[in-house]
């Protein structure tokens, strides 16, 4: 495996005294789309503006293809950004915001005609150069804004909330454009977002944060499979919780006593965190199924009421209170052909398996 | 809707009060007559004859438009230091510093013109032309820091940022990217500056020496019922001058505000 683009050891950030990160570790690997995934106030943001520059670290170092960037400032930095107002200068024209980096360089003239013009065909501007820039669209000056920072061609693109501003149509646009053009330019990007689907469908991995700290670390599948936590779990997707007891069982595996489903052995990589009394059951809903006809049958079966019934055309969504629990779980179920779909109060049978359980803390 | 008709009404009132005054100047300005009332005599230039003859009034002129010039290059370059200051940075004391600024907004000018006159006096300098760009600098720079502060406000600092981000150092940022989008609130600042220091009368009064600005110049003369005319007449040439000045910084504005999209960019009119 190449080296990583970017190592981040130790890093504190101190404003005043609120302390905004705590000892942040993480490799970055070259070309990969790499997501920091967070709710707002989670220091997603200021750990990308320490990566380019905008903001010093309280302590740890941050490396950036094997350089240390200590005391190098924002402009002198092998990273670009796409803010998340885009920042296009509005007393410009597009053609001229795509050039100001390479102005900057000193390019020859002709050469910077040839760079921007090649960048904006590359982000489906051509033939914008000489629009007004405040004259565009928010998702066109989106464009600008990508333009304008991978004609530089840095080692990392940096990206904060560039799709938050952007209508659910054109976002969902947006994100396979950014992915198909990460993949065209094989540059390392880092995102920013506080969305966790669209962390999920862009990223090759992800990092996700709470107060300051990075939570976890992995890929999609790995994120939305094995969550190292609660909080993880709860953040990333649907998760039903449920209360558990514990008992050591034989060759590292957990007998396991959960409420409303019954007993299971439950096997030691499907509790990442480790066990102890704090531990809770976390099944994902598509994991529960609704058994429906005589001869439906499953590994295990519980049961429950049906309380709430969401119908999406495709999926069904449940709320069922299973017998013995306060709380409903949410299961979903594909509306495949033939499959009925129940009502409120109707009975329903459960079906579950030891494999979809987790044990987290 | 007879209550519409009386704000009409109102309306029309309060604006002859407010500019009817003003537009006497240029039909005496004409008059041919050296006593300012009507019934009007005829047609006149002489009155401009006069003010074309009178040597002292040019020295007071250049005087005044030398004070006001300085006067709003300076005031205008301190009050973008610190409303970028002011609008960018957090600082100890950042209220109280920005309150002492605009406090002369609000103090008595002849406070100020009296107790400058005593400190300059008692440091032993003498009066002059640039005691008086003093005097104006301090009245100015609270308005200047109002309408810039405004125009900073509005400026998105990520713009800076972007510009610092794709490779450019601060101070070309400075010049490349703040400076363009708050020119609109330079130019306003620049204008409410010199028309201030041009007519201010009660600091320029006290602080100058033996040359006198225009108002002062204007007011000696008062004494005279014979020269009242041709004060008409340069009163006419101020009020064209004034609103050819203000038309056509406004048409810079707007152009501007256009060119770049940005709404209000520290503009007063």
């Amino acid at each position: 495996m190449t080296d990583p683009i970017i190592r981040l050891s130790g890093i504190d950030k101190f404003y005043g005294d609120f302390q905004a990160l705590y000892d942040v570790n993480a490799e970055i690997r070259t070309g990969e789309f790499f997501s920091l995934l967070g709710p707002s106030g989670c220091g997603k943001t200021t750990l990308l503006r320490t990566i380019a520059g905008f903001e010093d670290v309280s302590a740890g170092r941050v490396e950036i293809a094997g350089q240390s960037m200590e005391n190098v400032p924002a402009n002198r930095r092998p990273t670009n950004m796409v803010f998340q107002s885009y920042a296009i200068f509005p007393h410009m024209t597009v053609a001229e915001n795509v050039a100001y980096g390479l102005k900057a360089r000193k390019m020859p003239k002709d050469q910077i005609a040839t760079e921007v013009a090649t960048a904006l065909k590359q982000v489906g501007l051509e033939g914008y150069g000489e629009r007004a820039s405040h004259a565009m669209s928010g998702g066109q000056r989106q464009r600008v804004a990508l333009a304008r920072a991978l004609v530089l061609k840095p080692k990392v693109l940096l990206l904060d909330e560039p799709l938050s501003a952007l209508d659910k149509k054109m976002r969902e646009q947006m994100q396979s454009e950014l992915r198909h053009l990460q993949r065209a330019v094989g540059i390392t990007f880092i995102l920013v977002t506080h969305d966790q689907e669209e962390a999920l469908t862009m990223s090759d991995r992800i990092a996700v944060m709470f107060e300051g700290r990075i939570g976890q670390l992995a890929s999609p599948q790995e994120l939305y499979r094995r969550p190292v936590n609660r909080k993880v779990a709860e953040f990333i997707g649907v998760m039903n919780f449920l209360d558990v007891s514990v008992r050591a069982g034989t060759a590292g595996t957990f007998d396991c006593e959960i409420a409303g489903l019954g007993k299971a052995v439950v096997p030691a990589e499907q509790a990442p965190g480790g066990v102890d009394a704090s531990v809770t059951a976390g099944v994902r809903p598509e994991m529960l199924t609704i058994l429906s006809g005589e001869n439906a049958r499953s590994e295990r079966e519980a049961s429950g009421v049906v309380e709430d019934v969401y119908y999406y055309g495709d999926m069904t969504y449940y709320d069922v209170k299973l017998d013995g629990v306060d709380h409903p779980v949410t299961i979903s179920m594909r509306n495949t052909a033939g499959r009925a779909v129940l009502s409120r109060q109707d009975r329903a049978r459960v079906g579950w398996g030891a494999e979809s359980v987790l044990l987290l803390k | 809707m007879k209550s519409g008709k009386w704000f009409k009404l109102y309306i029309a009132v309060f604006l002859v009060f407010l500019y009817a005054p003003a537009l006497l100047l240029p039909v005496f300005a004409f008059n041919d007559s050296s006593i300012v009332s009507f019934p009007l005599k005829g047609f006149t230039l002489n009155w401009f004859n006069v003010l074309w003859e009178t040597e002292a009034l040019h020295e007071a002129t250049k005087n005044s438009l030398l004070i006001a010039v300085s006067t709003a290059i300076i005031s205008t370059s301190l009050g973008i230091l610190a409303a970028r200051a002011s609008s960018r940075y957090k600082f100890r004391g950042q209220k109280a510093v920005m309150g002492f600024i605009m406090i002369p907004l609000v103090l008595p000018e002849i406070i100020v013109g009296v107790s400058l006159l005593v400190v300059i006096v008692q440091m032993g300098f003498d009066l002059s032309l640039w005691t008086i760009v003093l005097g104006h600098v301090l009245i100015c720079t609270p308005f200047c820091v109002a309408i810039l502060s405004s125009a900073f406000l509005n400026l998105d600092q990520s713009l800076e940022e972007a510009s610092f981000d794709l490779g450019q150092t601060k101070l070309a940022t400075f010049w490349l990217v703040t400076m363009p989008l708050v020119l609109p609130g330079v130019v306003s600042s620049m204008l409410i500056s010199f028309t201030i220091s041009l007519d201010e009368f009660i600091i320029a009064f006290f602080l100058a020496g033996t040359e006198p600005t225009l108002p002062v110049y204007i007011w000696g003369q008062l004494r005279f019922p014979q020269k009242l005319p041709s004060l008409m007449a340069l009163g006419t040439i101020l009020l064209i001058l004034s609103l050819t000045l203000l038309a056509t910084a406004e048409y810079f504005r707007r152009r501007s505000a256009r060119k770049t999209g940005i709404e209000d960019a520290g503009g007063f009119l």
